[in-house]
């Protein structure tokens, strides 16, 4: 069960690995997630869900390595198995024919689990205009898909090294102000500062309420049960794996929100020094 | 063989203290605290026993385990025969000797009790079936199902394992659906490895599964497929997925970096081992000073595991006095013996934040005790003016559960109390819908183990009978 299928190396560290999971394909959604764990010894790592076919019964991931965890799971070969793989976690992403203009912005590995969403949105009768966003050249995931999936693709970069030399704040301010009420919603997934931005940009355009964010705090189990990724949504504890994870962008205390991301960070980097020194002595780098 | 002792004897002789682990060479390590009898032990205990007709204790199990009847069985250092009586009507008794609170149950119904102490029905019951596992023996044969009928149970923890127990050795086909990556519920991710070896339970699920009984993981009902779905597929579905929600407080500073709910806190500890971290990969943060909100067992199970994750001062905080405690009384003895602190008559009303957003304090308030409320107890009164601050690294939130809506949302017809609990039969577990029972804490909130194990035991037998009828 839950056998790597495909994997491809996108980036320096970015990686998209089909895997097979039937089950969670079947009741697969866009805007939810999974949860994984690739060994015994291993933690529970929460990824939103790229794609799925419930017809042929797979789940595709897309993540980059940024801890041991992620790490190891790069290692991971096609036919290798995950020790576990369980979804679909979190509800749906609430989609319609809002009758107007959709802005659908992905950042890093964030244009991912967007890429769903707008393929859905244009489906159903929306106008979907897509801005995505990496750091750099090298880094951007997916163009062509979100092309197709999209009635219209603005490419940014920030060094500029591809596409317009911006951020993803920049062409989204610019459509609120020229089109203003023909723009009827607006979804951002992305690294959390930019969805704090794009929600900040959207604010003070008086959009507040039409931009939907996906967070993705720290986690355990996943299906509602630790409380480990409590949000204050609107004054309000929610839970990130039950309530959400896409929340309305004005409502999200996106201060805290960050400052729980960082509790383990120490934890996290001597994790991932002693397993690198591990795999040295091993020989595997 | 051990001799049948003369009553006057019985009444003469004390309870056998169990042998344990000292406190300071067990807050170093997550071993577990009581070690076992040994077979002298046991045979002493055992001889106590009045055999009485019929017998008391055996009403006060909710697993109606056939007590003088192993316990006679012992004193005959018939083991074996002690282990089958026990199984006869309950599939988890090693688990049962340990966490069950048995002074609450068939120990308090002992006769022994009005003149002493009761016997140590729960310690012969572990160290029969530790006896057991050692030993090998009085392994189930795997069966086939001999019937067609097809039962899912979602959740693999006491009720779920019960229920799926008992249904199997009527020989139907029983499939248990888990969520998590383990089965077992709560025995694995909540009760602390000092206090349930997970190899113990581990093992006894293993027993379950020869028995024919299927466990998928992984597997959330409600989201990865919907009860409704279930109830189409299945002739008859138990729902016993447990309360799963945790409570939080809603003072200020309760998202603050260092606040845990104890579900969180136990679960990192327990389940993915955090303990042992980084040889495995979870991570669990535990300052010098942790304070750990509640009297319940999972609040003694909480600070313990502060304790023994390296905190110097472990602090239970509890809004009343250590009479209205529900913990165990052994549990509270173990935390004290482990010098636990107890901050009683005090509510939290504040966690207090650094610069940086991690916990540097709790502002409490000092309670008194007024009239008692609807739960009997005492009421506890804030008093004006009493504020004041522990400080501390972390709080850990241990004041109980709520329902968790992912598998109600997905039971069209099975209805659900105020609360979101499922509403149940309390003889049958059966639900307003015919072909779904349920069970434990999904039924009644968080309460005990042994009561989910009766409640799985019932609607087994509920639904056997329905099956039976059905034809």
């Amino acid at each position: 069960m839950y056998k790597i299928l495909e994997k491809e190396r996108w980036s320096e560290s970015v990686f998209s690995y089909i895997i097979d999971a039937p089950y969670v394909a079947k009741a697969a959604q866009p805007g939810q997630f999974i949860v994984l764990i690739t060994q015994p010894a291993g933690e529970r790592i929460p990824l939103t869900i790229a794609d799925s076919s419930a017809e042929e019964g797979w789940v595709q991931i897309v993540f980059q390595v940024v801890g041991k965890s992620t790490l190891e799971l790069s290692l991971m070969e096609k036919n290798d198995e995950l020790y576990s793989f369980a979804g679909p976690l979190g509800t749906a992403s609430e989609l319609e024919n809002f009758g107007g203009k959709v802005v659908i912005i992905g950042g890093g590995i964030g244009i991912a689990p967007i890429h769903p969403i707008a393929r859905k949105l244009k489906e159903m009768g929306n106008y979907v205009v897509s801005v995505i966003g990496a750091r750099t050249k090298e880094l951007l995931i997916m163009e062509d898909k979100l092309r197709e999936a999209s009635n219209e693709l603005i490419v940014v970069t920030d060094d500029g090294s591809y596409g317009r030399k911006a951020l993803v704040t920049e062409p989204l301010d610019e459509m609120l102000k020229t089109e203003g009420e023909n723009i009827k919603k607006i979804w951002a997934i992305g690294p959390p500062i930019m969805m704090k931005f794009c929600t900040k940009t959207a604010v003070a355009n008086g959009r507040g309420n039409d931009i939907i964010v996906s967070l993705n705090p720290i986690m355990v189990d996943g299906t509602g049960m630790c409380g480990a990724c409590r949000v204050t949504v609107g004054g309000k504890t929610k839970f990130a794996c039950v309530d959400g994870p896409e929340f309305v962008g004005g409502l999200v205390d996106f201060d805290e929100f960050m400052g729980r991301q960082r509790q383990y960070v120490e934890k996290e980097k001597d994790a991932l020094e002693s397993y690198k020194a591990k795999l040295q002595k091993e020989g595997r780098v | 063989m051990a001799e049948r002792i003369k009553a006057a004897e019985k009444f003469k002789r004390n309870r056998v203290p169990m042998p344990e682990q000292p406190p300071e060479k067990r807050v170093k390590n997550f071993d577990e605290v009581p070690l076992g009898y040994t077979l002298k032990d046991a045979i002493e205990e055992a001889q106590r026993c009045l055999q009485c007709k019929p017998a008391a204790c055996i009403e006060g199990c909710p697993a109606d385990v056939h007590i003088p009847q192993f316990i006679d069985k012992v004193i005959d250092e018939d083991l074996e025969g002690a282990f089958k009586e026990i199984k006869i009507t309950n599939g988890l008794p090693a688990v049962c000797g340990r966490v069950c609170p048995q002074e609450e149950q068939c120990e308090e119904r002992c006769v022994m009790n009005k003149k002493g102490k009761p016997i140590a029905i729960g310690r012969l019951e572990r160290y029969v079936a530790d006896w057991a596992r050692e030993h090998k023996v009085g392994d189930e044969k795997p069966q086939k199902s001999s019937q067609p009928k097809k039962i899912a149970i979602v959740g693999s923890g006491p009720a779920g394992l019960a229920c799926a127990t008992d249904l199997a050795k009527l020989g139907y086909d029983v499939t248990i659906y888990e969520a998590l990556h383990k089965p077992g519920g709560v025995l694995i991710y909540g009760i602390p490895e000092f206090r349930l070896p997970k190899a113990i339970v581990d093992y006894e699920i293993n027993k379950i599964k020869e028995l024919g009984v299927k466990i998928v993981t992984n597997y959330i009902i409600g989201l990865t497929e919907s009860v409704d779905s279930l109830i189409d597929k299945y002739d008859a579905v138990f729902l016993g997925n447990g309360a799963g929600a945790p409570r939080f407080m809603g003072i200020p500073g309760e998202n603050l970096n260092g606040v845990y709910s104890a579900s969180e806190f136990l679960t990192r500890s327990n389940l993915m081992r955090a303990f042992d971290f980084p040889k495995y990969d979870t991570p669990i943060n535990v300052g010098k000073r942790v304070a750990v909100i509640g009297g319940g067992n999972v609040a003694m199970d909480a600070v313990r595991t502060a304790k023994r994750l390296g905190a110097e001062d472990a602090i239970i905080v509890y809004r009343r006095s250590r009479t209205e405690i529900p913990a165990r009384a052994e549990e509270i003895e173990h935390a004290e013996a482990e010098g636990i602190q107890f901050e009683l008559l005090t509510n939290p009303v504040r966690v207090i934040g650094d610069e940086n957003g991690n916990v540097k304090g709790l502002e409490c308030l000092r309670m008194e005790l007024g009239e008692p409320d609807e739960s009997g107890r005492r009421r506890p009164i804030p008093i004006e003016g009493s504020n004041f601050v522990l400080d501390v690294d972390n709080v850990i939130i241990a004041i109980g559960q709520s329902a968790n809506p992912i598998v109600a949302r997905s039971a069209t017809g099975v209805e659900t109390n105020k609360w979101g609990y499922f509403v149940a039969d309390e003889e049958t577990g059966h639900t307003t819908h015919p072909k779904v029972w349920a069970g434990g804490d999904i039924v009644t909130g968080a309460a005990t183990v042994i009561l989910a194990v009766g409640a799985g035991k019932k609607a087994a037998e509920s639904i056997g009978k329905y099956l039976e009828e059905q034809g």
